[in-house]
């Protein structure tokens, strides 16, 4: 049960975000622009991978879905992709180059400093530009902040895979910024 | 030595909004918007505060150096209590209040706890409200974030500490992301 009174019809963030729309917007703003804003190389569908990913190591159930969800429509709605890199994502299908990012992201995600040259390296001899690597690392530590604040404050997380489904469809198409739908039956 | 490819006379996050505009205004915004815009009952010096705390520990050299040289330009205390909130903020000479906010951000910076129901009462007895529990959690998170940005690529952070002070002037003075020197 979440601490601080939270709308109950809204789950994870977006309840924190009905509950204090000052600083939703901002925190939307980045997201949108980090995940959903065209990019020069990696598409969203990979962007989404990274904080799916980061959010699967901070075991943040409700963002790991979520973010789940949106790679999965913005990847040809193939769910084997998702479900492979939260398992293994050197075994999965994606390129060499995705594959050192997350590398690049699980460092960041166990502490900043823990980001090695070796792991840049890596990454570069598998084709990685500077800007790919620089917004891995914002993604996979903006995601920390954003995992934190879904779990910190004990939001609603629900476990219903069609709802993230439904979710997370609208927000591949749509991106951030336009308002969630309430959850009908959601009282907790 | 920096990990990409960085304007290297601009220190700590200055460097990376340099490079990347696009989220620089946003990572900008959301700053102004959690430590500057008018709050309820927080004022710009508490929240600073909280920032240079979290930072401090997680040894952000030029995050709680900045954020350390911004709180006294805005607290009408003296700057010697920025030394000790850093060192330990339960015997330092601030409120009781301001100690249960940067407890809350210690906790948040601690490790993935999310704050448990005693602890809420607790703050609640401490005559904190959910907006000022949520918001100093939430700046917590948000500089957890920034310090593993600017460590995490390595950014030229300097130890003159008196040039912190200046751009802290200035940054008041001017507003954050118009600043470039």
């Amino acid at each position: 049960m979440p601490h601080i009174n939270l709308p109950n019809e809204f789950p994870g963030i977006r309840s924190l975000f009905m509950f204090r729309p000052e600083t939703a917007a901002p925190l939307n703003a980045l997201v949108q622009t980090l995940l959903h804003n065209p990019h020069p190389t990696l598409s969203a569908g990979e962007r989404e991978l990274i904080a799916t990913y980061v959010s699967r190591l901070n075991t943040c159930k409700y963002c790991c879905n979520i973010h789940g969800a949106i790679a999965q429509h913005q990847l040809g709605n193939k769910p084997e992709i998702v479900q492979q890199v939260l398992v293994n994502p050197e075994t999965a299908p994606i390129s060499s180059k995705l594959k050192a990012l997350l590398k690049i992201a699980a460092k960041v995600q166990s502490g900043g400093k823990n980001v090695t040259e070796g792991d840049v390296a890596l990454a570069r001899a598998e084709g990685a530009t500077d800007i790919e690597i620089h917004d891995t690392v914002l993604i996979a530590a903006a995601f920390c902040m954003y995992n934190r604040y879904v779990d910190g404050l004990a939001t609603w997380q629900p476990d219903d895979i069609n709802l993230y489904d439904k979710m997370g469809e609208q927000r591949a198409r749509e991106g951030y910024l336009t308002p969630p739908f309430k959850v009908v039956g959601s009282a907790q | 030595m920096q990990y990409i490819n960085i304007p290297n006379k601009f220190p700590g996050i200055r460097s990376l909004f340099m490079c990347r505009p696009e989220s620089a205004s946003q990572l900008d915004t959301l700053i102004k918007t959690l430590l500057h815009n008018p709050h309820p009952t927080l004022t710009c010096g508490e929240r600073e505060l909280i920032a240079a705390y979290v930072s401090r520990l997680n040894t952000c050299k030029y995050c709680y150096n900045i954020h350390g040289s911004m709180a006294p330009h805005q607290l009408t205390e003296n700057a010697g209590i920025i030394k000790q909130v850093l060192t330990n903020p339960q015997t330092a000479s601030i409120s009781n209040k301001m100690k249960a906010l940067l407890k809350i951000a210690g906790g948040v910076q601690s490790g993935y706890a999310s704050l448990s129901n005693d602890d809420i009462a607790f703050y609640r007895n401490e005559g904190l409200s959910d907006i000022e529990i949520r918001d100093a959690a939430l700046i917590a998170d948000a500089f957890c974030m920034y310090n593993c940005y600017v460590a995490a690529l390595s950014t030229w952070q300097p130890d003159d500490v008196e040039l912190y002070d200046k751009m802290e002037e200035r940054y008041i003075r001017e507003g954050i992301f118009e600043l470039a020197f």
